[in-house]
């Protein structure tokens, strides 16, 4: 072959490697990490995240770099004799207390994080959530509105008979609108079996248990719409029940509760065209 | 003479399937085991395969969404109870009375029981996948209230799970039996090879928590069949009580998984550094450590059930604990290694690879255990990369390096060194292909157990299903290999590997039928 040839041998070869990867998306640009997400909460999971990965990193690098220098270097092959010792009394005591020291000084923020993220008092509203198969079901107890919340993308677009948008799976017909800056609190429940509620950008997930109610909160710095998703295996359409939270300011919330009141307990027959969506289909 | 009354008792044995069927001989029954394991890693492999190409792209393409559903929940139970318990079994039965010095198992009869239970209990789960409302589809974990969703399956999938657990404790007490009654004079508890070590500490952990998975079913078959309430709160019962039985079982049985898989390395890596093994009694305790520790973090599983913060901070507490001795384990094994003089033989690959991968695994558990952290990872495609990293390069390695390591010994046949060569590095290639962009997805946001997600997930599930394809493919290689070693090639000596010590060692390559008819010496 001429270099000419090689050149556009690697050239289909790569494009070849990028359709097979899917057209829509180049690697270099896919989330690959936690998110830092929009509360202080989720900025501090996020650093404790990141700080335990990099203590991982530091004990892989040592161990793996000692392991490799010895794969290298005490090979039969390269006529290296074998050592015959078999305990260190000392080094074994070293290897237990380090790591235990380590451990212990990482359990120190993580506690921290944990007492804060327990903590529902002093909240300014309370929202319950509950659990069916397959959508969620909001109320904002201090407001008087209710209304379910399912999801939107179409079953065209599901079963690859249409082109998918960009919010595929992740996008619900009535989103759950939050003020940012103040302080809100979940009450989560279900009406069936076990679902959870999971934002990552909020850091919450937290079982909805039928019987039983959870409690957790948050206080999001800045308006956004945070996508995320059913994430305890719930039946057939576990993977088609997202939670989609519209962050807005404070004096736009007022407005929009003020306006969602008056139609409030009206959409009852979502949660029956939502139940006959998924389950008819094919 | 006791040589020629074995053998003339050796005479009477049925020929042809009845052989098999009626053996009570250690080896016959060790056999058995690793082929249904065999066997059965590839049905659940080929779950998998079915899962991963659903995954491969965005949008239902192949299977229904209740169909996929099941087969996640059959390929988990599979793997767990139909691969690598049975594959373990399977060598504890072969080396375990060859490396105390012992004639055979202490309970042949009930060993043979024990194994025949199994392709009837695997037989009627799978038969779940026909029948009307198709097999289980709530998870291995079967969580109620959904797992009360399931159609006739149920009554099977828990019977079948009844079965499993009486194999698997009809098992563990041959094992303790034979280890405690077996050994040959002179062969003291700290004498023995660790894998015998491992395999009495996995044994007592059987019998401990297999009764407390047989209850919690139990519950549920009553909870949907005769009225009873456990797990129904509108009856007064409780969901999140299953999750605690479940876990209670679960976590010890992930070490059952696991602690075997130590055995091995700790075998294999003195052999092929012809170097004793480093710390060989803080290897036992670091066993026995992690053993008791396990009874005491079952609830990280489920830290997102709502528990209050002593509780939660407890379970933080003690499951970072477990990486104490987990640690010990690999400094030990990495010592070991040092200063020897190492050759490269398949099995020494896999064990390699095995401390490498699984210590990664280690490291995703340890973040796992931040319970803050935990909130973002669980029930995520993160936690799914950290448990097939324990459980594929981890276990599943461990189980190959042992068939590498032993099979010269039990068929007299050297196998393929180069094509068991090409053989690890297609797995170690592929498994990291597979399992490592799936923490990739689950930190940014996927959750495991569904069978479509949004497209920002799509590059690293395609990678993924490529990897999990080629793994599979490879597998076959390790198949063919292990028939031809069966069938024939070069003689191995008694010693097999230059390195090797052991009782196992000194007897001949096959073995005879009844492993030591008069007692070995013991140094
Ligand atoms: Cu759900």
């Amino acid at each position: 072959m001429k270099r000419s040839d090689w050149v556009k041998f690697i050239g289909r070869s790569l494009s070849a490697v990028m359709i097979m990867f899917g057209s829509q998306s180049v690697l270099a640009v896919q989330p690959f990490n936690m998110t830092k997400g929009v509360t202080d909460i989720s900025q501090r999971v996020f650093d404790l995240h990141m700080l335990i990965l990099y203590i991982c990193f530091g004990i892989g690098i040592l161990v793996f770099s000692v392991m490799f220098y010895s794969i290298l270097k005490h090979r039969k092959s390269k006529g290296h004799k074998p050592a015959t010792f078999h305990e260190s009394a000392s080094l074994e005591f070293i290897w237990t207390v380090v790591p235990f020291v380590i451990l212990i000084a990482i359990t120190i923020p993580a506690t921290k994080v944990l007492i804060e993220m327990e903590d529902t008092t002093k909240a300014d509203m309370t929202i319950k959530v509950t659990g069916y198969q397959w959508m969620w079901h909001y109320e904002y107890i201090d407001h008087d509105v209710n209304f379910y919340s399912a999801l939107k993308t179409s079953r065209d677009e599901i079963y690859n008979r249409e082109e998918k948008n960009p919010n595929y799976l992740l996008e619900v017909d009535n989103e759950l609108v939050l003020p940012t800056d103040r302080k809100v609190r979940f009450l989560f429940t279900a009406n069936d079996v076990i679902h959870a509620w999971w934002v990552p950008e909020l850091a919450i997930k937290k079982d909805a248990i039928p019987g039983f109610i959870n409690e957790s909160w948050t206080n999001i710095t800045k308006p956004g719409v945070f996508r995320g998703q059913c994430a305890e295996l719930c039946g057939r359409d576990h993977g088609f029940m997202p939670v989609v939270v519209r962050a807005v300011e404070p004096e736009e919330f007022d407005q929009w509760i003020a306006e969602r009141k008056g139609k409030a307990n009206k959409n009852f027959a979502a949660l029956e065209n939502a139940q006959h969506t998924l389950a008819n289909s094919n | 003479m006791s040589t020629t009354a074995a053998e003339g008792h050796h005479a009477d044995h049925p020929s042809g399937i009845m052989r098999w069927i009626t053996t009570t001989n250690h080896k016959d029954i060790g056999t058995l085991y690793l082929w249904f394991a065999f066997i059965m890693f590839f049905v659940g492999g080929f779950m998998a395969l079915i899962i991963r190409s659903e995954l491969f792209q965005p949008g239902l393409q192949f299977v229904d969404p209740q169909f996929f559903n099941s087969m996640t929940t059959m390929h988990a139970l599979i793997m767990v109870f139909g691969v690598v318990m049975p594959a373990f079994t399977g060598f504890a039965n072969w080396m375990i009375p060859m490396m105390i010095g012992g004639t055979d198992m202490a309970l042949p009869r009930l060993n043979n029981w024990s194994f025949w239970i199994l392709p009837f209990a695997f037989t009627m789960m799978g038969s779940t996948l026909f029948m009307d409302g198709g097999g289980p589809a709530g998870g291995w974990t079967l969580y109620p209230p959904l797992t009360l969703q399931t159609g006739n399956a149920l009554p099977f999938v828990v019977f079948a799970i009844h079965l499993m657990g009486m194999s698997s404790i009809m098992g563990a007490i041959n094992v303790i039996a034979t280890i405690l009654n077996m050994r040959a004079p002179g062969m003291t508890l700290m004498k023995m090879p660790l894998f015998v070590w491992t395999w009495l500490i996995t044994a007592y952990l059987l019998i401990a928590v297999m009764p407390v998975l047989a209850g919690g079913v139990t519950m549920l078959l009553t909870d949907k069949f005769f009225g009873t309430s456990f797990f129904n709160a509108a009856g007064g019962g409780d969901p999140v009580l299953f999750q605690h039985i479940f876990w209670f079982f679960g976590h010890p049985e992930v070490y059952i998984l696991i602690l075997p898989s130590f055995g091995v390395v700790s075998t294999i890596i003195p052999t092929f550094a012809r170097k004793p093994l480093f710390g060989y009694s803080s290897m036992v305790y670091a066993t026995a450590s992690i053993a008791f520790l396990s009874f005491i973090v079952w609830a990280h599983h489920m830290f997102t059930v709502g528990m209050p913060l002593a509780g939660a901070l407890f379970f933080m507490f003690a499951t970072m604990l477990v990486a104490v001795p987990t640690g010990v384990k690999v400094f030990n094994w990495v010592c070991t290694m040092w200063r020897g003089a190492m050759t490269f033989e398949t099995p020494m690959l896999f064990s390699i690879a095995f401390i490498i991968l699984f210590t990664i695994g280690g490291f995703s558990g340890l973040m796992l255990a931040l319970t803050p952290a935990d909130f973002q990872y669980h029930d995520t495609y993160f936690v799914v990369a950290h448990f097939h990293y324990v459980l594929v390069p981890g276990s599943i390695f461990a189980i190959i390096a042992a068939t590498y390591y032993w099979l010269p010994k039990w068929t007299g046949h050297m196998y393929n060194e180069t094509l068991g060569k090409a053989h690890f590095w297609l797995s170690a290639i592929f498994v990291n292909i597979t399992f490592f962009p799936m923490h990739f997805v689950g930190l940014a946001g996927m959750p495991r157990r569904i069978p479509d997600y949004a497209l920002q997930f799509s590059d690293y599930n395609q990678i993924a299903t490529i990897g999990a394809f080629g793994f599979g493919f490879a597998q076959l290689l390790f198949l063919w290999l292990v028939i031809q070693t069966i069938r024939g090639g070069a003689k191995t000596t008694d010693q097999v590997w230059e390195g090797a010590e052991g009782l196992e060692w000194t007897l001949s390559s096959p073995p005879p039928y009844h492993s030591f008819t008069t007692p070995p010496l013991i140094k």
